[in-house]
């Protein structure tokens, strides 16, 4: 998320006609010569001298120097509190998570609380210890936020600072959000957080632009959440943690589009489907939540329970 | 002292405005109780600028137990404020005359409770310098919404309702407050709005006091059931029931109730009142608090009862950990010693006297005050999915010294409110109870012309 930062692009706001001219060329072009190059480009922003070629609108391949070409899309803190309440249009995101796989590897988790700049016991994802009692075998469950289709926490949200866009992503909006917890407590899933002090490296985010599909840099006295890594979403990557898993835990895709893909084969299935052959539930359907998330049975595990060395269920459920 | 209020030698006019004006004058232990009082306010001001400065993580409270004491407080405020519109609204409209002279002291009680119910809602806030976005970007379909239009609206229906009975006092303060500062005649010339003691005037006075009395029950009802909607509004186990609207209603009657009847004690010996807040209100006071802890231990029947009995997976755990399990000592003791005890002593005639009474009054609202701790934490404590991954701190609560001590500057705040109203302005209303002792307006009309 550091490329979001781009110090340079403030001074540069004043830009001649020429580099607007490209801008809108770049749009253009997006998708087409660009793609691989410049997006992958981003990070070194600040380095000129190298030379880039760009499909102009006209269809003309231009070079122009790497240190002028802005970001599509780098919009202002305004624009992306717009955006951000907006949401993808057209997309309904689901993720499903198949409990038989999780070996508690938690890089979902690492990889999760770096991109959101948590702290150690912050978690945007956590895996649980679960355990159905009686014969049944414990078994790993990650749970990040249900992105609920009837969410409890945004209803009773008094100043609108989380709520649900059109792409069934619940987010919190940082910068406007009182820190009255109403959300943390009537959330049935304890997917909510809190900053409770200031949040980790308060100093190296001051000047850092809040990005409302990030919820980075993270603020003191307020709540945070899953975001579905809304930004990543934005870039048509998979979400943090789903390509984070080394163990295809995880499917993410758009239930529109009736496809899910695998973050880490990278194999792409029909989500009915997939649901229906799996038998797939949500967590606590009795509260009526509707959840975006939805978990495969904990079958076919060849591998041990362990957690900490230890294979016995340390905490209960309910503990 | 006798039972009956209204035997021996018939009180005069003068008799009254001096009885009820001399503790005003009188400033024997207020300075010493003020100093206490601030005292208390300053240690509860110095740990919410350390709050305001380092967060709320400088509480006990975590991601799991995200609302620990203020919010339990909070209720707690908002049950004893309520009493204001039990005792001057309900109980006046249905013309119940031994009230008259506690009337205002519930009154005051209601003021204290509810302006610091309002600011101890904000030390919660983990951003109270956004506050106003509750009015920027409001969302009507919030119940803190509901919560803070009727509490603003509650809080200004009592002032009035406090304003309003005093201003045919303020011809008798003036007269008899002489002797004092400039800036309290000030006030009680400004207070008097012009009343002369003529019969339109009293007219136009009591009808106010009728609509007014009249308005605040719906308000009332709405302040609680709306709090009470803070949990009830949400799908967590202990919390998601459908009687908690007259549950805490109920149970804010007792709150206040009690409140009323230490209040009772405190202002009748400390002013020296005993012929006015006679045995005769003790008893009155005793018997209806026996029957509002009787409807509010019906609904604590249904409350724990009904899923104690079914045990429905989730409910289990809470049930028992409130009946056997880890809360158990802080329930039974609420449950037993500020509820069943109290009721089953409170109906002999011996303990509604005014020292039992007191006793009673204290047990019943401590009680009060960890019930809500009681309603408020453990369902927290026992969420759906289980707390796992984070430090051995996030898995229970207690408050700390910081929330001790901004806690307690809220009530020290709201007796200081109680204690400065009783200081400027007689604890009953004169007029009311001159009423009451068969005198005529033109008899008080006369007294005050006279010099």
């Amino acid at each position: 998320m550091k490329e979001k930062k781009n110090p340079e692009k403030k001074s540069e706001k004043k830009s001649t006609s020429r580099r607007d001219f490209l801008k809108k060329g770049l749009l253009a072009g997006a998708g087409t010569v660009l793609a691989g190059g410049v997006v992958g480009s981003f990070n070194a922003f600040a380095q000129n001298g190298e030379k880039i070629k760009v499909l102009g609108s006209d269809g003309k391949v231009m070079t122009v120097d790497k240190s002028h070409l802005q970001e599509i899309g780098l919009k202002t803190e305004e624009e992306m509190q717009v955006a951000g309440r907006e949401g993808i249009p057209g997309k309904k995101w689901v993720m499903v998570i198949d409990l038989g796989k999780c070996k508690n590897a938690r890089l979902c988790m690492a990889s999760c609380q770096h991109a959101h700049e948590l702290k150690p016991e912050q978690h945007h994802i956590n895996v649980l210890r679960m355990d159905r009692g009686g014969d049944t075998s414990p078994f790993f469950m990650p749970k990040p936020c249900q992105h609920c289709d009837n969410p409890p926490c945004t209803k009773v949200c008094p100043v609108d600072a989380t709520f649900k866009r059109q792409d069934g992503i619940v987010l919190i909006d940082n910068e406007r959000c009182i820190g009255c917890r109403f959300c943390i407590a009537a959330c049935p899933y304890s997917a909510r957080i809190f900053n409770w002090s200031d949040p980790k490296d308060k100093e190296k985010y001051e000047d850092v632009e809040y990005n409302i599909e990030l919820n980075v840099p993270q603020k003191k006295g307020t709540v945070s959440k899953c975001l579905f890594s809304a930004d990543r979403l934005r870039e048509g990557k998979l979400p943090y943690c789903v390509s984070a898993c080394p163990n295809g835990v995880y499917w993410f895709g758009d239930a529109n589009e009736d496809a899910v893909t695998n973050g880490t084969t990278k194999e792409t299935v029909p989500f009915k489907k997939l649901l229906k052959d799996n038998a797939a539930y949500t967590l606590l359907p009795e509260l009526g939540t509707k959840p975006s998330v939805y978990y495969l049975p904990e079958k076919d595990r060849l591998f041990p329970f362990e957690y900490e060395g230890k294979s016995d269920m340390e905490d209960k459920n309910h503990s | 002292m006798s039972e009956v209020n209204k035997e021996g030698t018939k009180k005069t006019i003068g008799t009254i405005v001096s009885d009820l004006t001399r503790p005003i004058k009188n400033h024997k232990g207020f300075t010493i109780w003020i100093l206490f009082l601030l005292t208390v306010m300053g240690v509860g001001m110095m740990a919410y600028v350390d709050q305001l400065a380092n967060g709320l993580g400088v509480t006990a409270m975590r991601d799991y137990i995200s609302w620990g004491l203020y919010i339990s407080s909070f209720i707690f405020f908002i049950a004893t404020a309520l009493v204001g519109m039990l005792i001057s609204a309900v109980l006046g409209l249905i013309g119940i005359k031994w009230i008259t002279p506690i009337a205002r002291i519930a009154e005051m009680i209601a003021l204290g409770f509810a302006m610091w119910a309002g600011l101890i809602i904000i030390f919660d806030m983990g951003r109270p310098d956004r506050a106003l976005n509750l009015f920027i970007h409001g969302r009507l379909q919030s119940p803190i919404l509901w919560d803070v239009t009727v509490v603003t609206t509650y809080i200004a229906i009592s002032v009035l309702l406090y304003l309003l009975p005093l201003i045919p006092d303020m011809p008798f303060l003036k007269k008899a407050m002489t002797d004092q500062a400039k800036w309290k005649q000030k006030i009680y010339k400004i207070l008097s709005f012009g009343f002369e003691g003529r019969p339109e005037q009293y007219k136009s006075i009591k009808k106010l006091i009728r609509i007014l009395a009249i308005l605040i029950i719906p308000v009332a009802l709405a302040i609680h059931t709306v709090t009470s909607w803070l949990f009830a509004m949400t799908p967590r186990i202990g919390w998601d029931s459908t009687i908690f609207g007259p549950y805490y209603v109920t149970g804010a009657f007792v709150a206040g109730g009690a409140a009323v009847m230490i209040a009772m004690f405190v202002l009748s010996r400390n002013y020296n009142l005993k012929d006015y807040i006679t045995d005769f209100h003790f008893d009155k006071m005793g018997k209806l608090l026996v029957l509002l802890m009787l409807v509010y231990f019906y609904f604590n029947i249904n409350e724990y009862i009904v899923p104690g009995y079914k045990m429905k997976a989730g409910d289990d755990h809470h049930i028992l950990g409130l009946f056997t399990g880890h809360y158990a000592k802080m329930f039974w003791t609420v449950q037993l010693g500020g509820m069943i005890i109290p009721i089953i002593l409170l109906l002999f005639r011996r303990m509604r006297k005014p020292l039992p009474s007191l006793f009673i009054g204290i047990a019943v609202i401590i009680g009060a005050f960890f019930k809500r701790y009681i309603i408020t934490i453990p369902t927290l404590v026992h969420p759906h999915l289980p707390i796992q991954n984070v430090p051995e701190e996030f898995h229970s609560y207690w408050p700390n010294a910081w929330e001790w001590a901004i806690t307690m500057m809220a009530i020290a705040g709201a007796v200081l409110i109680i204690t400065i109203l009783a200081k400027l302005f007689p604890i009953m209303p004169i007029w009311e109870v001159a009423h009451e002792e068969g005198i005529t307006n033109e008899e008080m009309n006369k007294y005050v012309k006279e010099s």
